[in-house]
């Protein structure tokens, strides 16, 4: 590998680093969206006033890309409601009043595995989604034919500025990351780990080197020091530095022989094959310039943001942004009654000075934007393509290839919403295809 | 809750990097060959310099009101190109000639192609050959570079091999020229402050000023010595740091950048051996501000996962 991709020196400010996960207390009641994944939404199983606990099914998958989802705590069925979803979707969800209790299903129990399609269909009981952010149903990508697998990676690359719930997994949850591994090894016919991790996450890394030499005994299990280099969790870009192989554009990983899993998502097969306990729950980092007392909490699915950060000692200042996920590829919410979801890894409150910019002026064409695009990308032309709605020129400059990592908006001294227009021309030249298609 | 956050589109932080900024880095970086031009040349220096700083600031925000675009002087963009467009003149030009200048750069070259980032070629190079063809058979003094006699007669016009200075003389600038070129050592220091900055790349400078070493060198017979004057004498220096490597009309990328400077090196050679002016950086260096939206589509990165690697 004779270049490493470009990208970007991201304030790191993962203040929370170290800090063990505290629970929290039992919310007063939890809403459950039926689509926390990419795919189709999950079909409720319950109706109001139905008693559920702890890991009862909810709601089943709703397709072949889907996954079931569970109750978060214990209590009864109050609503199901619309809920609206941050990529402007309307999913119902269900509303869950606890009663405190937090008791768990009494059938939940280990599953049994004994085979390939048996540990395919644990890990989609499970409802595990990648943890990461994405909310890929991990089943559907584990079901992959074991003959093209050529390396299973582990993303450990938290490269997200704030975010340390992944770190916190890799260094307290060795144990089920093996569990989940021996499996993988045994039912998926893995030969290859690569643990990826950038170098400042020094614990991590440690505990991870002990992990691969436990689970490296009939396979080839390394960890991959990576530097700090914003977006080096990136599918693409971790693929890329830990195996040299790149995976062509609009293709998925698999076409590059690889699978990847995020190191919470591990963890949490792991817990799944141990316990039988489905996915009801999230390490959380909550932080920001405008939360009194930045922690990591483990909260159970649905938990409405506001008891989050009441747990933390609410706000020092009125927060500006409140952002799912960290400050490059995060998403925001208008209010705090926005719930914790399944792929939710931080929550951010961020002041008017975490969040201020340059002025915005004309494009002075410095090349910042493409010379830092991990991917060569030239976001200043396709604005400009965009503009004259060129789908021609938008095609040809790769616009799809754009993983809106948010690298050029960082770095661009004129300010430009750069992101925000690749995901305008994403769907005008999504629009435009179809047209010709129908043509 | 009532309460309603900011929605936007991510990224929620920013490195912090600004337009004004990068242009008040540029002016920092010129202010070490701007002082030693006031120290060379007097007093007459920073009047021209003061009046090019201030008429283009002024014809840039006229140019808004006139047009009801939103004020852009606070980028200071207006600034640099006006203290470049001094820098680039001789300190006894008329004033008068000055202000011409200012108005062809601010309002000709940028602000009826749409204002910063949307000129076609940089606007205080193009004044300044703007002025050379219409001032300088007018008023002789105005360009020392097409001067003959002794007084202000600069290294190149002396003709090649016979400079009566030394190679120390022309780093430090004691020499006939322009205000802000004559000094190479402090347009060095700027430069290197504009690299370290990370405002600019090594490579339009280095290969611009080294492709003019070395075909100087083979001309002059292998003498690195008429080879290093050649380099150091004209507008060389501050057009390769500070003008050829104006964002907005140069390349993006590393190899774009390098055949930029490759060109722009030839075609000064060219002209200071073999053309009729002894003097060629501002020519060279406005050819090839035209030809950079080919070399940049020649030169664009290859995306991820299209084909090969990327570069």
């Amino acid at each position: 590998m004779a270049f490493s991709l470009h990208g970007v020196h991201v304030p790191h400010r993962k203040y929370t680093a170290g800090f063990p996960a505290e629970l929290l207390e039992t919310p007063k009641a939890v809403t459950i969206p039926l689509s926390m994944h990419i795919g189709a939404p999950a079909k409720a199983v319950v109706a109001v006033g139905d008693l559920v606990k702890v890991g009862t099914l909810i709601a089943e998958a709703g397709g072949a890309v889907s996954a079931p989802i569970h109750s978060s705590v214990s209590g009864k069925v109050t609503k199901i409601t619309d809920f609206l979803l941050s990529d402007g979707r309307t999913v119902p969800a269900v509303v869950i009043e606890a009663d405190g209790e937090m008791t768990p299903d009494e059938n939940i129990a280990p599953p049994v595995v004994n085979s390939r399609e048996t540990f395919i269909e644990a890990v989609k009981n499970s409802g595990i989604v990648g943890l990461g952010g994405a909310g890929f149903p991990t089943h559907f990508k584990l079901n992959a034919d074991p003959a093209k697998i050529d390396y299973l990676i582990i993303n450990g690359a938290e490269c997200e500025p704030y975010v340390t719930s992944d770190t916190l997994t890799m260094e307290n949850r060795g144990g089920d990351m093996k569990v989940a591994l021996e499996a993988m090894k045994q039912w998926l016919g893995i030969k290859r780990i690569i643990i990826g991790i950038e170098n400042n996450k020094k614990k991590a890394i440690e505990k991870m080197k002990e992990l691969a030499a436990e689970v490296g005994n009939d396979c080839i299990a390394t960890v991959k020091v990576l530097p700090p280099v914003y977006p080096q969790g990136g599918e693409k870009v971790l693929i890329y530095h830990t195996t040299g192989r790149v995976v062509p554009a609009g293709k998925l990983p698999l076409d590059a022989g690889c699978i990847v899993v995020n190191c919470t998502t591990l963890a949490a097969i792991g817990a799944y094959l141990q316990t039988g306990m489905p996915l009801v729950e999230k390490c959380v980092t909550v932080a920001g310039g405008a939360v009194k007392e930045p922690k990591n909490l483990l909260v159970p699915i649905g938990t409405p943001m506001a008891e989050v950060f009441a747990a933390c000692g609410g706000f020092v200042t009125e927060p500006a942004k409140v952002v799912y996920g960290g400050p490059m590829m995060g998403i925001t919410v208008p209010d705090l009654s926005a719930p914790i979801l399944k792929n939710t890894n931080a929550i951010l409150a961020l002041t008017e000075q975490e969040i201020r910019t340059p002025k915005t002026t004309n494009c002075i064409r410095c090349g910042s934007c493409t010379n830092t695009c991990p991917f060569g990308i030239n976001p200043a032309e396709i604005a400009r393509a965009y503009q004259k709605k060129d789908a021609a020129a938008l095609k040809k400059l790769e616009l799809m290839s754009c993983m809106e990592c948010g690298c050029c908006s960082f770095i661009c001294p004129a300010n430009r919403p750069l992101v925000q227009t690749n995901r305008l021309a994403k769907v005008f030249l999504k629009e435009e295809m179809t047209k010709e298609g129908k043509k | 809750m009532e309460k309603q956050f900011t929605l936007a589109s991510s990224p929620h932080i920013h490195s912090g990097r600004s337009t004004q900024r990068i242009m008040l880095d540029v002016i920092i970086a010129l202010c070490p060959a701007a002082i030693a031009g006031v120290v060379i040349f007097g007093w007459r220096a920073l009047l021209v310099l003061a009046v090019t700083i201030a008429s283009c600031v002024a014809f840039e925000a006229l140019f808004n009101l006139i047009v009801k675009k939103e004020q852009t002087i606070g980028d200071f963009s207006a600034i640099v190109t006006g203290l470049l467009l001094g820098m680039n003149l001789p300190a006894n030009i008329p004033i008068w000639q000055c202000v011409i200048g200012a108005l062809f750069a601010m309002v000709v070259v940028k602000g009826l192609f749409g204002g910063l980032g949307n000129n076609p070629v940089n606007p205080a190079i193009t004044a300044r050959v703007f002025m050379l063809v219409a001032f300088g058979s007018m008023t002789v003094s105005a360009f020392p570079t097409l001067v003959d006699t002794v007084a202000g007669a600069t290294p190149l016009a002396l003709g090649t091999g016979q400079s009566p200075y030394t190679l120390l003389d022309l780093f430090l600038g004691t020499t006939g020229g322009a205000i802000g070129e004559t000094c190479a050592a402090a347009l060095l220091l700027g430069g290197i402050y504009l690299i370290v900055r990370r405002v600019i790349t090594w490579q339009i400078p280095v290969a611009f000023i080294g492709t003019v070493f070395v075909c100087s060198f083979f001309m002059e017979g292998f003498n690195a010595v008429a080879a290093l004057s050649m380099i150091l004498s004209g507008g060389l220096f501050i057009g390769a740091i500070f003008m050829a490597t104006d964002y907005v009309t140069s390349p993006v990328t590393a190899w774009g950048k390098i055949i930029f400077g490759v060109g722009a090196g030839l075609i000064t050679f060219m002209i200071r051996y073999f053309g009729t002016y002894p003097e060629g950086v501002s020519f060279a260096i406005l050819f090839m501000n035209i030809l950079t939206p080919y070399i940049n589509s020649w030169t664009k990165h290859k995306v991820f996962g299209t084909g090969g690697k990327k570069q």
